[in-house]
């Protein structure tokens, strides 16, 4: 027989460690209502949270590890409640007792000793840009140009890098690299709640970038965006930080980039959730493909502020999702009833989540998923 | 002036002062200063026996300056100066000392409480050294009381005020009295006729000798103040001579041109010259300017032809009128929230998602399906869901509570099961049935066999998008392509009672929207000089102790503009802010402020700054003498232009420079 009572030090150490919105939760149901999770699974947020109100056991489940930040919630919440900062509080208690998801170890491990992500060798992090002639950030140069951990270590994401910097070459944009010295920009560890290892993360960075005198930041991945944006300044980190979509629309504007040929497929847009709903920028990257010569924009039923998220971010990257849970596979799908013959997007993770959806599924005849600077490289070159 | 002898009173306030503040140490401290003849404390200062004492000092020791150091003069600066004036001496040679608000309740430490309370008291006593007599000003005021809206809440204050005696004049804006309870059917919780218990009061404003009911009529300026307000009001031109119309109709049956009927939410056609609903008052057509032909091309003139008492006037034009009044009751009503901020609810994208005074017209026997509750296509529909809170309790649109939803979604839940018998839903978070009989009706509806879910719903997806984006759902839950299940409306809520998040099936979704402020609300408040609230209603004195007054004296408010309600509660405002204007007009004078500024002439180079600078528009420039002249009656004593004046030449009463210097020399010379 069991008997229950609440236990508000359990509580208390919630909001300590930075859970206090935890407070305004009325259960009304609406996170749990609008969570992605709700169409392959049963997950209620909203439960978590009113069991971390009582201090009760159940909040530390594997079920603690399923939000991937996508940030619906947040934005549908009638009391303001910052939620994934509760999870993200939450992750961080259970973080320090050790009990993370054993794929994530391996992250951390890996951020610790080669400052990303994907096990890869710190020495390597800017191989993708050998051929391409691209100088060495210094004093003076305009733009630091951050390519994102993925690009340097995934063979799928590197042509997003190589795409991108060719492009902001042609049009004429003054920027520059680090190499093995940068690190990840940690946003998706935050999420992991290790904060000790995220300082450590953004101490490194910012040291670099102020060292070597970064004003602006042309950021690949809409996730390094957001951490440089939102995160780094309360750490001193202050840099005028842009999405890649947003400069290339400008030169696209401008003239300094032209599509000198068509692109004759019907395109749909796959708004990344640290893109739109996180950081508001919904307009360029479409206004970028609704330019280009012969491209048919077609939009899906959930754009923009009501975008699917693909899974990828809250650290979800590198966790195990059953096949029949993966959001990428859904989302291509949605794709598909609209008839796109290219899914088009702007951020590694979900370049990464879209093509496991389009491998899972099968549709590898019927549908391609490109990045932006995919689809502008092949009109531009 | 003769020498000062200042009497200080120390009150206790219970614990709120003495559980901080040393009381003895204040006293012996204040009987030490300079001119303090008498020194006493009080546990409650302001109570009878309190203000005894002060009287009794005042005659036994001859006092000529009272300080009294307890709470906030919002509190009872007015309680003493009273005392003080049926002593026998000016009400302004009293000074309140606030040691409660700015010091005993904001201060931790006792020592620096007291230390503090005896800096404030010698404060007081300073400037109390250096205050004049004042003199008491007082206006005539008139009779008239003027009410902006002719909702039911201006309807019950006009019809109180009149009974009073007093002659009212009622504006309202659309064509006829009546406003948003003349578009309900039954009202909750007796399920009264909403139309059979307003029109009889509709018809009295309509008859009664004592109101002056001017309809399509808006206040266009407002001047004056409290007893003495001079108001402009544009009566729009009508195109129909109502004292020769004879209300017989035939002119809307005639008339070909049509506009969508705001009455009936949009969900029907009115004619260009129309009446707004059967039952207006006065009960005689408007000609709407922008859909009528003949203004646009000089042809059609149908109603015209067929007008037998010739009542049709064409060249009608807009008239401005003036009236005086002395007090005006503000009773112009809410709006609804737009759903359309909403788009995840499918509201004007998907058929059959309705507002809740949309449902309202359709149960009603004069709407557009005469009381049938029927889908687009014109059948019944078998299931409904009824959607809570949408756009309140809600920070990203409304985070107050809009009060009646819950119970007139009861009640919509009892009409659909009475007329059609179909499976209701009500998706809620709390059930609020406040009222007298309100938790009664909730018991009752709950005995028709409702489905209640507590979650708040969050999406509306018709069949087909919701076939493409959760096929196996729409499987799952028994969906097939017949003709009846692709009209589904599919409404996503999780029971958070149950721990399941679920997917309704549904014919139609009824959405109870927010009531907020009408958006012309700011442009009424900055004519008549009042505040919005956070929440975007007018804002009331004081929430508890003076809920139907405003900070501006004379204006008073009236029903849902000041807030969310149902009916009982606006006609218990709406009579209740009559007899606060009664009161104020059946007195035929009003004390005034004193403590106004006062312009020196000699001193005054007639640079005008003080005009512009004034924000109650009380300082006027007299050509002739090329000197500035403060209107008294406007003056509220704010002191703002006697600190621009470049010269020097303007006297804050009761907060003169020299007044303030020695108050501050007194907080400082502890």
């Amino acid at each position: 027989m069991n008997y229950y009572t609440p236990f508000l030090e359990v509580t208390k150490t919630i909001y300590e460690a930075g859970g206090e919105d935890l407070k305004k939760c009325y259960q009304c149901g609406t996170c749990t209502a609008v969570c992605p999770w709700g169409s392959v699974r049963e997950f209620s947020p909203r439960y978590i949270f009113k069991l971390a109100q009582h201090g009760l056991e159940g909040y530390e489940g594997d079920e603690l590890w399923l939000c991937s930040t996508c940030r619906t919630c947040v934005d549908r919440c009638p009391r303001g409640v910052g939620i994934i900062d509760v999870f993200t509080s939450m992750r961080s208690i259970i973080a320090q007792t050790g009990l993370i998801p054993p794929t994530l170890r391996t992250v951390l491990g890996s951020i610790n000793s080669n400052g990303n992500p994907w096990a890869g060798k710190r020495e390597d992090r800017n191989i993708w840009a050998k051929e391409l002639d691209i100088k060495k950030f210094q004093s003076g140069t305009e733009y630091l140009y951050f390519s994102c951990c993925a690009p340097s270590y995934d063979p799928r994401t590197k042509k997003l890098a190589v795409a991108t910097s060719r492009l902001l070459k042609e049009a004429g944009i003054d920027f520059g690299i680090f190499g093995k010295e940068e690190s990840c920009c940690g946003e998706s560890i935050r999420k992991t709640g290790d904060y000790t290892t995220y300082e450590k993360l953004l101490d490194s960075n910012i040291s670099l970038f102020n060292s070597n005198g970064v004003k602006k930041i042309i950021a690949q991945s809409p996730h390094c965006l957001h951490s440089f944006k939102n995160e780094y300044p309360s750490k001193g980190g202050n840099y005028e930080t842009i999405h890649y979509t947003q400069i290339l629309f400008q030169a696209l504007k401008s003239g300094r980039l032209k599509a000198k040929k068509g692109f004759n497929k019907k395109v749909t847009y796959h708004d990344p959730c640290y893109l739109g709903r996180h950081n508001g920028i919904y307009d360029e990257p479409r206004e970028i493909l609704k330019s280009i010569p012969e491209l048919n924009f077609v939009e899906m039923l959930r754009v923009r502020e009501q975008s699917f998220c693909c899974g990828g971010g809250g650290a979800r990257m590198w966790m195990e999702t059953p096949k029949e849970e993966r959001f990428g596979v859904l989302r291509i799908k949605e794709a598909l009833s609209v008839g796109a013959e290219v899914i088009a997007t702007a951020c590694p993770y979900c370049i990464q989540m879209l093509e496991d959806g389009r491998t899972a599924l099968g549709v590898e005849d019927r549908i391609q998923v490109m990045d932006i600077s995919e689809i502008l490289s092949s009109v531009v070159f | 002036m003769d020498k000062p002898r200042v009497g200080v009173f120390i009150c206790h306030c219970g614990t709120n002062i003495a559980g901080k503040v040393n009381i003895e140490e204040v006293k012996k401290f204040a009987s030490g200063l300079e001119d303090v003849v008498f020194a006493t404390d009080y546990k409650f200062m302001c109570s009878d026996p309190g203000q005894e004492l002060v009287g009794k000092a005042i005659r036994e020791h001859n006092l000529n300056r009272v300080v009294v150091a307890a709470c906030s003069p919002l509190m009872h600066e007015s309680t003493f100066r009273r005392v003080c004036m049926l002593s026998g001496i000016n009400q302004y040679l009293f000074q309140m000392a606030n040691i409660r608000e700015q010091c005993s309740w904001v201060t931790e430490d006792p020592e620096l409480a007291t230390s503090k309370a005896k800096a404030i008291v010698s404060g007081a006593v300073a400037k109390a050294r250096y205050l004049e007599p004042l003199r008491i000003k007082e206006v005539p005021i008139n009779p008239n009381i003027l009410i902006i809206g002719g909702g039911i809440a201006g309807i019950q204050a006009a019809l109180e005020c009149a009974e009073a005696g007093n002659k009212v004049i009622l504006v309202e804006k659309s064509p006829s009295i009546g406003g948003h309870m003349a578009q309900f059917d039954k009202t909750f919780p007796t399920l009264d006729c909403s139309a059979c218990i307003l029109t009889p009061k509709m018809t009295a404003v309509g008859q009664h000798p004592n109101i002056q009911l001017m309809t399509y009529s808006e206040v266009k300026e407002i001047d004056g103040y409290v007893g003495n307000f001079r108001v402009k009001i544009l009566n729009k031109a009508k195109y129909v001579d109502h004292n020769k119309c004879t209300g017989c109709g035939i002119c809307m049956t005639k008339c070909p041109y049509k506009a969508p009927n705001e009455f009936e939410e949009g969900l029907a056609m009115r004619k260009a010259i129309y009446t707004p609903f059967p039952q207006a008052v006065p009960n005689k057509p408007v000609i709407d300017k922008e859909t009528c032909v003949y203004f646009k091309t000089g042809k059609c003139r149908a109603c015209e032809k067929f007008c037998e008492p010739k009542a049709i006037k064409f060249d009608d034009t807009d008239r401005e009128v003036e009236v005086n009044v002395g007090a005006i009751i503000v009773a112009t009503g809410y709006e609804l929230f737009d759903t359309r901020s909403i788009p995840q609810l499918g509201y004007k994208k998907y058929d059959n998602v309705l507002t809740g005074l949309e449902f309202e017209r359709i149960n009603n026997a004069a709407g557009p399906t005469a009381g049938k509750i029927l889908l687009k296509d014109g059948t019944e529909p078998k299931s409904v869901a009824i959607l809570h809170c949408i756009g309140s309790r809600d920070k990203n649109y409304h985070e107050y509570c809009s009060r009646v939803c819950c119970m007139y979604a009861l009640k919509y839940a009892h009409l659909i099961k009475e007329k059609t018998g179909a499976d209701v839903y009500n998706c809620y978070i709390d059930m609020r049935c406040f009222g007298k009989g309100y938790e009664e009706f909730y018991h009752r509806l709950t005995e028709e066999g409702v489905d209640f879910i507590r979650g708040k719903a969050t999406t509306v997806l018709n069949y087909n998008d919701a076939k493409v984006l959760y096929p196996e759902m729409v499987e799952s839950i028994g969906l097939t392509d017949s003709e009846e299940d692709r009209k589904k409306l599919l409404v996503r809520v999780e029971d958070t009672l149950l721990k399941k998040t679920m997917w309704l099936p549904v014919d139609m979704v009824i959405l109870c929207n927010a009531m907020e402020s009408r958006k012309d609300a700011k442009e009424i408040a900055r004519l008549l000089n009042i505040s919005i609230g956070k929440d975007g209603f007018f804002l009331e004195k004081h929430p508890k102790l003076a809920p139907v007054s405003t900070a501006t004296d004379g204006v008073f408010l009236a029903g849902t503009c000041q807030g969310p309600k149902d009916i009982p509660d606006t006609v218990a405002q709406a009579s209740a802010a009559a007899a606060a204007a009664i009161s104020l007009v059946q007195r035929n004078k009003v004390v005034i402020e004193s403590a106004t500024a006062s312009i020196n002439e000699e001193l005054c180079s007639g640079c005008r700054i003080c005009n512009d600078i004034c924000p109650f528009t009380a300082i006027t420039f007299d050509e002739a003498k090329n000197k500035s002249v403060v209107n008294d009656a406007l003056c509220k004593g704010c002191g703002t232009c006697a600190s621009a004046c470049p010269s020097s030449a303007i006297t804050a009463n009761h907060f003169t420079d020299r007044q303030i210097f020695a108050e501050i020399e007194g907080l400082l010379n502890v």
